[in-house]
This record gives structure tokens, sequence and C-alpha cells, in this order.
């Protein structure tokens, strides 16, 4: 008995023990228990939750743009999809094959769709066309039984009504890029583009909208189970443009086949009625991506069919810069509007000679004269006596060689020397640097739409800025009234006289451009001729009375400028015609600004707050 | 001599020994099968299937199984001792030669549609041959060191053909098993300790022959977060899981880590974890309460037994019992590595619920045969 008790003691003892090693160690795991679900449960409690919850986003529409009378020029269409999904599918390869049998797939498609198949999980759709016609989705959806795992789905894509004649203006949109997506997590949506030219790009931000949100409670591998949660986006706002979609059609027109551009502005506010650039280039191909082949005709055309030549297009003003001289000079005080400048035909200058346009000469010019005329010795004396920094400071008031306040990106300044921008070349200002800036050339170089707001600031006595905006999200934006705009600090009296110039221009049959006139004789409209060549006339050229422009190859034809206003004794419309190789202004630019400016004339887009009738939009050659 | 007249002459028959079936002990693992039950029926998304019915099916055959062991006389489970054994080694090394291969290791073997776990069997015919060793071991023989040879060889065969598999986390468990029934036969301590120095340097060697998948167990619970999305997932989103349940739990059937998958292997492994989640720190420590009462339970029958192979095999059991439990709660909560333990009569998988329903027949067999006379060592007559 004695040794039974002594083997079950030492069993009771060991036995003992290990039970309470047994329960310190679950009292142990207890307390880890603790640990982890009460003092850190609530960073586990969040870490739950971001496990299960993923937020997305919902893409709001995007805006639309709108000329000025409401007519959509930029819009969204439903753009019909076709999606796979792959673990619906029985055997991708002849679901393909069946959808290939309704809408032919090429090679390089298939190897994305199944590069993308591989890529993403099973129940994620991937993209096998877009842009489907209402046939095709049809016929996809009356062999739906034939295409397991194919699924109609409806998005949008970005449209363009008036395609080129607005491409310069409206912009486009393409797929964001990965730094764009950094900025705006909103961009990461698929389908979502993003305003890369234009005003698509200018006013991207208010185009785009706010995106909504869903929650959407996940399982571990990413598929919904459940929406939590959803917020509508707000939708992107409405763009209206100060655009007259009519008039710019037949602005387009009547540029026909030349590479010119034509900006049309009320001259009274600065609201740009047409800015035309020809030729153009249809901007809904960016949606989709352009090809390589498009793309290299694109930037091989010498007509620049991608920029945009009424804002980025430099050209010498020639004559149309006269105005600018002229009023400096009055301003200088250095003319009188009727002393007389005689004008043999030639302007000499040390051993230099400037030769006017007119082989002849004018004999003697006043100020009406020389505008009349475009006598380009009278200038040559004027801007003498002005000096270029004068010259320079006047351009810049009237709006040439500086940026404008323009809402759309991409436009170029241009230059308008002074002696110091000479010396900042390390070079000295030359005395015939001065002379033949007197009429616009050397070393100027001004927009389209910088002469549209030159003539525009002339026309109106104000420093109006162009601008496209005229709506934002239905709300008139400031800028529209003439008494947004400051006057211009030069007498009345002056731009007067300068304004008598250019009506004679067009309206004297001694004018440089009597064919300008408008066909109705109760409305007269004032303008000025220039041609800016593009290539020094070589002396031996002129003497050998040879020199005939028409000639030329066409990249060295000067260019055909003409500017006007109108109607001239109430100025409300004012424009620019820029004809590159042209020849002459008064042969090329004038009759086109004489029927831009009938059609401006008759649908009266200033005045107006619904689109006129169709008819108005004809061109009348 | 009073005393064995005693017994014998009782009615020690079948309605004797079915009443005395330790029945408060049979309920006990009722509950927990039921919290099995509970926990399986949330993992399959609220439906008996494909988890909860099978389980609550093997629960009801495994409890046959155990009442009918239950009603076999102890000493004849102890004459079967070493042919267990036997078997139990024969299997090692068949599943070795032919077992599937799960996970990097061999560890499965079909037996007419069944499979099992042969390690999981050969860690109760070892208690089975331990006791048997022990229980006709006088004091003195016990401090012999070379009685201890044999015993401790039969140790370390399966436990090498266990890391053969390989299958660390048994094969560790099946020797702290084989050392507590040692410690309990009376084996004294300085020898413990003995064994034990050399284990470090052991560790370390044996760190450098182990598996990639092994190394990278380690790896990953000495830093889960460097792999969040790899080996450690399993560990954080458990934590996650553990951690936003909170005291009181998200709910029955409310556990979205478990619901929505993040949880890997909730309906086995981590069925705790699923436990945590949606019945909080207070639905986990009654559960842990309830595995502590059995091991405890267990415990106070090896106690009463009055033969030392009677202590020992119910020691021994429960001592299994308590290592599953803590490896596989401590496993879930990130305290030791992942190894494929599962929570007993809690977990689904057939082959874990019939050997620990096994394991607890013969417990129960040692409960109700506590008494009988059953000559071991001179020690204990």
């Amino acid at each position: 008995m004695k040794r039974e008790t002594r083997h079950s003691g030492v069993f009771t003892r060991r036995a003992l023990l290990l039970m309470g090693g047994q329960v310190a160690l679950l009292g142990g795991l207890a307390a880890k228990l603790y640990q982890v679900q009460v003092v850190e449960g609530r960073r586990y409690a969040t870490l739950a939750n971001e496990n299960r919850i993923s937020a997305r986003m919902i893409a709001p529409p995007r805006g639309r743009i709108l000329d000025r009378y409401g007519t959509p020029i930029a819009g969204s269409r439903i753009n019909w999809r076709a999606l796979l999904i792959a673990e619906q599918a029985n055997h991708i390869p002849s679901t393909l094959d069946a959808f290939s049998r309704i809408v032919p797939l090429g090679e390089y498609e298939r190897a994305r769709i199944d590069r993308e198949i591989n890529r993403r999980r099973r129940f994620i759709p991937v993209m096998v066309r877009e842009f489907l016609s209402w046939d095709d989705m049809a016929r996809i959806e009356v062999n739906a039984p034939d295409l397991p795992g194919i699924l109609v789905d409806v998005g949008t894509t970005r449209i363009y009504p008036f395609a080129e004649q607005l491409a310069h203006i409206v912009g486009y949109v393409a797929p964001p890029n990965e730094a764009d997506v950094a900025d705006d997590p909103l961009l990461a949506l698929p389908g979502l583009r993003i305003g890369r030219a234009g005003m698509e790009k200018f006013h991207d931000l208010a185009l785009r909208g706010r995106a909504g949100s869903v929650q959407l409670e996940v399982n571990a591998v990413g598929r919904v189970i459940r929406e939590l949660d959803r917020v509508e986006g707000v939708q992107g706002e409405d763009v209206g443009l100060t655009i007259d979609a009519g008039l710019q059609r037949a602005v387009i027109d009547r540029l026909g086949d030349e590479s010119a551009s034509a900006v049309v502005m009320d001259c009274r506010n600065g609201e740009i009625l047409a800015m035309a650039t020809n030729p153009s280039f249809d901007p809904s191909l960016f949606n989709a991506g352009v090809s390589q082949a498009q793309w290299v005709e694109w930037t091989r055309d010498r007509r620049t069919p991608l920029i945009n030549k009424a804002t980025s297009g430099l050209y010498a003003p020639g004559s149309t810069f006269k105005m600018s001289v002229a009023i400096a000079g009055l301003e200088a005080k250095v003319i009188s509007p009727n002393e007389r400048i005689d004008c043999p035909g030639f302007y000499d200058l040390g051993d230099t000679r400037f030769h006017c346009w007119k082989k002849g000469g004018h004999g003697g010019v006043d100020l009406r004269n020389g505008i009349k005329l475009s006598c380009d010795v009278y200038f040559y004396e004027v801007a003498r006596r002005v000096g270029i920094d004068r010259i320079a400071a006047m351009s810049r008031r009237l709006g040439l060689g500086v940026e404008l306040e323009l809402d759309l990106p991409g436009q170029r300044t241009g230059l308008i020397p002074t002696r110091d921008w000479r010396q900042s070349k390390g070079k000295l200002w030359n005395i015939g640097d001065t002379i033949v800036s007197g009429i616009g050339q050397g070393y100027i170089q001004v927009t389209p739409l910088q002469l549209a707001t030159f003539t525009a600031r002339l026309a109106s006595g104000r420093v109006v800025q162009p601008h496209l905006t005229r709506r934002l999200g239905g709300a008139l934006q400031p800028g529209h009234n003439p008494e947004d705009w400051p006057p211009l600090a030069v007498p009345e009296r002056m731009l007067n006289m300068i304004r008598e110039g250019m009506w004679s221009v067009v309206n004297e049959q001694s004018g440089t451009a009597p064919q300008a006139k408008l066909p109705d004789p109760k409305v007269a409209m004032a303008g000025k001729t220039g041609s800016s060549q593009v290539r020094r006339v070589s002396r031996e050229m002129r003497e050998s009375g040879t020199f005939d422009s028409e000639k030329l190859p066409w990249e060295y034809r000067p260019h055909a400028l003409f500017v006007a206003f109108a109607p001239y004794d109430q100025p409300r419309y004012a424009m620019s015609v820029v004809v590159e190789h042209g020849n002459s202004g008064a042969g090329m630019a004038a009759p086109i600004a004489r029927d831009i400016m009938a059609i401006v004339l008759q649908r009266d887009p200033a005045n107006r707050t619904d689109p006129p009738p169709a008819q108005l939009a004809e061109v009348k050659r | 001599m009073m005393e064995r007249r005693l017994w014998r002459e009782a009615s020690f028959d079948l309605t004797g020994k079915i009443l005395s079936i330790n029945w408060i002990f049979v309920g006990l693992l009722c509950a927990l099968a039921g919290v099995g039950y509970t926990a399986l029926y949330s993992a399959a998304g609220g439906s008996p299937d494909p988890y909860a019915f099978r389980h609550a099916l093997r629960f009801c055959f495994g409890a046959v199984l155990m009442l009918g062991i239950a009603l076999i006389d102890i000493r004849f489970i102890a004459k079967l001792s070493w042919l267990a054994y036997a078997v139990g080694v024969g299997l090692l090394i068949a599943v070795l030669r032919m077992g599937h291969v799960g996970k990097g290791a061999q560890r499965w073997i079909d037996l007419g549609g069944l499979q099992i776990q042969p390690s999981e069997l050969m860690k109760l015919a070892l208690i089975l041959a331990l006791a048997s060793w022990f229980h006709r071991a006088s004091w003195e023989r016990i401090g012999n060191p070379l009685f201890l040879i044999p015993p401790i060889l039969a140790i370390l065969v399966p436990v090498g053909l266990i890391l053969k598999e390989p299958n660390l986390g048994t094969a560790m468990i099946t020797a702290m098993l084989g050392g507590a029934v040692f410690f309990a036969a009376g084996v004294r301590w300085w020898k413990f300790v003995l064994v034990a120095i050399p284990i470090p340097f052991a560790a370390q060697f044996a760190y450098a022959h182990l598996h990639d998948y092994q190394r990278a167990r380690i790896d990953t619970f000495l830093h889960p977060e460097n792999d969040p999305l790899g080996a450690g997932y399993n560990i954080i989103q458990s934590k996650i899981a553990l951690g936003s349940g909170g005291l009181w739990g998200k709910g029955y059937l409310q556990g979205t880590q478990g619901h929505l998958d993040f949880l890997p292997e909730k309906q086995t492994d981590f069925i705790f974890t699923m436990i945590g989640e949606e019945f909080g720190l207070v639905g986990a420590l009654a559960v842990m309460g309830l595995l502590c009462v059995i091991v405890l339970g267990g415990m106070l029958i090896a106690l009463r037994c009055r033969h030392q192979f009677g202590r020992l095999v119910a020691l021994g059991v429960s001592v299994n019992f308590f290592l599953y439990v803590f490896v596989n709660i401590a496993m879930v909560m990130g305290a030791i590595p992942v190894g494929g333990v599962p929570l007993p009569l809690v977990s689904h998988g057939g082959s874990a619920m019939i050997t620990v329903m096994l394991g607890m027949g013969v417990l129960m067999s040692v409960h109700v045969h506590r008494n009988v006379e059953f000559g071991g060592s001179d020690d204990d007559r």
C-alpha cells in the first residue's frame, strides 16, 4: 500500500503540475486574445473595413460645349461596347471566333483581348470592341446564345458635330496619362477622357464635373457583394462660347482651300464670334487615338492643319500696321493730319533707298491719303520721326505683340521690336530697322487674333480682350458688357482720323481695296490691306522689272492680309483675314473679308439671342 | 485481497458500465461539437451545407465509437498497445511511400475512401505503448537510465517518421506528448533538463535543414508584416478578424472577414478566428473555457484512476487534446508559427474528428475501468 501511494503520489503531484501549466498557458492565450480583441480592437476593426469596403467612383457625364445660341458643338454620345466576361465564357477562343463572324476582329485586336483577359481577374469585363453601330449591336444581341460571356454595354464618347470647323477652338479629349491620374483619381475610371487642347482643356475642370462614389462591399478576390452607399456625382458644367457656329461654318466655307485664318470679333466687348483656321482636323479622331499615318499626314502638311493660325500663326502685319504708326505719330505730335509728305516712289536714308510699293510715287500725301493709298514713303517718314520705341508702345496698347487675355491655351505673343530688345540680342538698333517697321515689316510679327483685337480697339476705342467663354453653367461671364472694358487712352479725335482713312481704303475708288465695298450701299465697311513679304525682294529682281510675286513658288509668295470693321458709323464687328502666301491683301484677303462681313452683318450675332435662319449662313460670292 | 474480491464479485455488467460512464464529460464533448456546428454553419455562409451537417454526422459516428470503446475493458486495450504502436509505425511508413502530397508534405493516406492522417493515430498508439511500458515499471526501474532507452526509442521512431513527411508541428507535438507521459510516470527532473539542453542547438541545425515552406512559416511568424499578401496573409487576416470582433463580436453570421473570404481556411484551422470575430472576446473566452474544462476533466479522470496504465493513458489523451487546443489558438492569434493543427471537435475534417473521438473513447474506458484490478509493477500491488 505504501508503494502504491508512492507511485500515485508522484503521479498526482506531476499531473497537478501539468494541469497548472495547462491552465497557465490557456490563461496566457486568453490574455493575448484580450490584447488583440480589445486593446488593439479598434485598429483591427478599421483594417477589417478597409478590407471589405471598396469605394469606387462613378464618372459624371462631361459637360457640353455650346455656341452662343446653345447649339452643341461638343457633346457626349452613347457608345455601344461589347465586353467579354471571361468566367462566363465556356471557351473564350470559340466565343471570340463566333463574335468575329458578326463583327470581324483583327489579329491585333485579338492579341490585345487575350492580353487583357490574362491580366485581369476572370469576372472583370474586358472590352472587345467599342463604337459598335446599332446594327452590329442588334446582331450581337440576337446571337447572344452563341456568344457566352459577351455582354453589350453602353458608355459615352465625345462627339463634335462641327468636326473640323471648330476643331481648334473646341480642342479635343484623350485618355489621361499617369501624371493626370495622380492629380485626380477620377481620371483613373475606365473610358474617362481629359481635355487636351482648346476649350476642352481650358475648361476641363468645369466640364469634368465631380465624381460620384459608390461604396461596395467586396470579398477577398474583389468580387462585389453588395452596394453599401451611393453618392451621385455632379454633371460637368456646360460651357457656352461666344462663337456663332453658323457664322463659323460660313467663314470656313469662304476660306475655301486657302491656307488661311479669319477672326470675327464683337469690337465692343471682344467676344470672338468666329475664329476660323484652314485647313483643320477632325477632333473626334483623338477620342479613339490617332493613327500613325494620320499623324504623319498632318505634321507633314505645309498648310499645318494642327496649328491654330489665328492664335499661333505669326505674320508680319505689313501695311495693316500703318494705323499703329500713324496714331503713334499723332500722339507724339510729330505729324499733323494735314501735313503733306512728298512721295517720289522711294525714300533715301543715307546710302539706303527704301521703295514705295507704287513705282512712280504718290506725290504729296497727308494722313488720310497715306492710309487710303497705303503710301509706304509717308509711313517711312512718320516712323523715322516717332522712333521705334513709341511705335512699339502704341502697338502694344492696341493689342499687337502682347499676350492677350485669351481663354484658349496655346496663343503666341509675336514680337514688336524695340531698341532694348535689339540690345538684349547683342545688336544695335539700326535706323533702317525703324523705317521698315513703319510699314509693318522687319522684325514685327503678330497673330491674326492680335490684328482683329487691334482693329476692334481702333474701332471701339476700348481695350477689349478677345475671349471665347460667354456662359459657364448657364451664367453669363463678365466681359460681355462693353462697359467691362476700359477706354483706350487715345483721343477719339485721333481715332476718327484713322477710321476715316480706313473708310476711304474701301469706299473711295482710289483706295487700295475698293473691291471690299459691301454689297449693301446703306452699310459701310472700313478696312486696311496688307501684304507681307516672307522673303526679301532683291534689288536685281525689283530693277529688272520681272518681279512678279504670282510667279514665285507658293511658299515664297507674300501673305495677304486685311483688317476691317463695320458698320463704319457705329462700329460693331471687327475682323482680320490672313491668307498665307495669298500674294495681295487687296486682291485675295479683301474680297474674303467683304463676303464674311456681309454675312456677319446679316446674321448680326451681337444683337441676336436666337440662332439666325439657316439661309443667313449662305456665302454669296 | 478484500478489495480485489469486491470488484470481481460486484455486478460490473454492461448496464453498470454504461451507468459508470462519465456522462458529464460526454455532455461537455457534445457541447463542444455543438460549438463546432454553430461555427461551421456560419462558415458556410449560414447553411448546414457543406460543413456543419457533415460535422454533426461525423460527431454522432465518433460518439458511438467513443462509447463503444468506453465499454471495452481497459486491460484488453492495454494488451493491444504494442500492436497499435506497430500498426501506427506501419501506416507512417506507408504514408511516406504512397501518401498524398498536400502543401508540400505527405500526410494523408487513403484507407478505403477514408482519408486519415497516420500521425494522429500514431499519437494515440504512442500513448498506449508508453503507458503499458511504464505500467509495469517499478520506481527503481524508472530510475534506471537503461530502462528509459526503449521508450525513448519508441518516441523517436514515429517522431522521425513524421519529421520526414515532413510535418514539423505534429512531430514536435508528438515529442512533447511523449515527454509529458515520461514526466507523469515519474522520470526525474534532471533527466528532462539533460534532454532540453541540446534542443536550441538541434533547432539551429534543424532550421538549416528545413524545407523552404517550413522556413517561410517561421520567418513569417517572426515578421508577418514583411509579406502581407504572401505567407503572412493568413496570420494578418486572422488577427484582423479577431481584433475587429472586439469585446462582443459582430454578431452571428455577421463576420465580414470570414464571410467575404478574407479569412483563409476558416472552416478548418481558422475556425476559432471565425468564432472570435462573430462572438467577440466574450464568445472566444467561453469556448476557451469549455476547452479548458474538457482538458481538466480528462486530467481528473487520470487522477481518479487507480492503476498506472489508466492514469498515464488518460493523462496522455488529455495532454494531447490540450496541445491541439493550445497550438491551434496560439496559431490563429499569431503567437506561434502556423501549422495545420485543427481545433478538436470544432474544425471541419473527418480524420481529426475520428482520431480525437478514438482517444476520448480510450479515456472514457479508463474512467469506466478506473477501479479494476490491473496488476502493474510491484509498487502498485
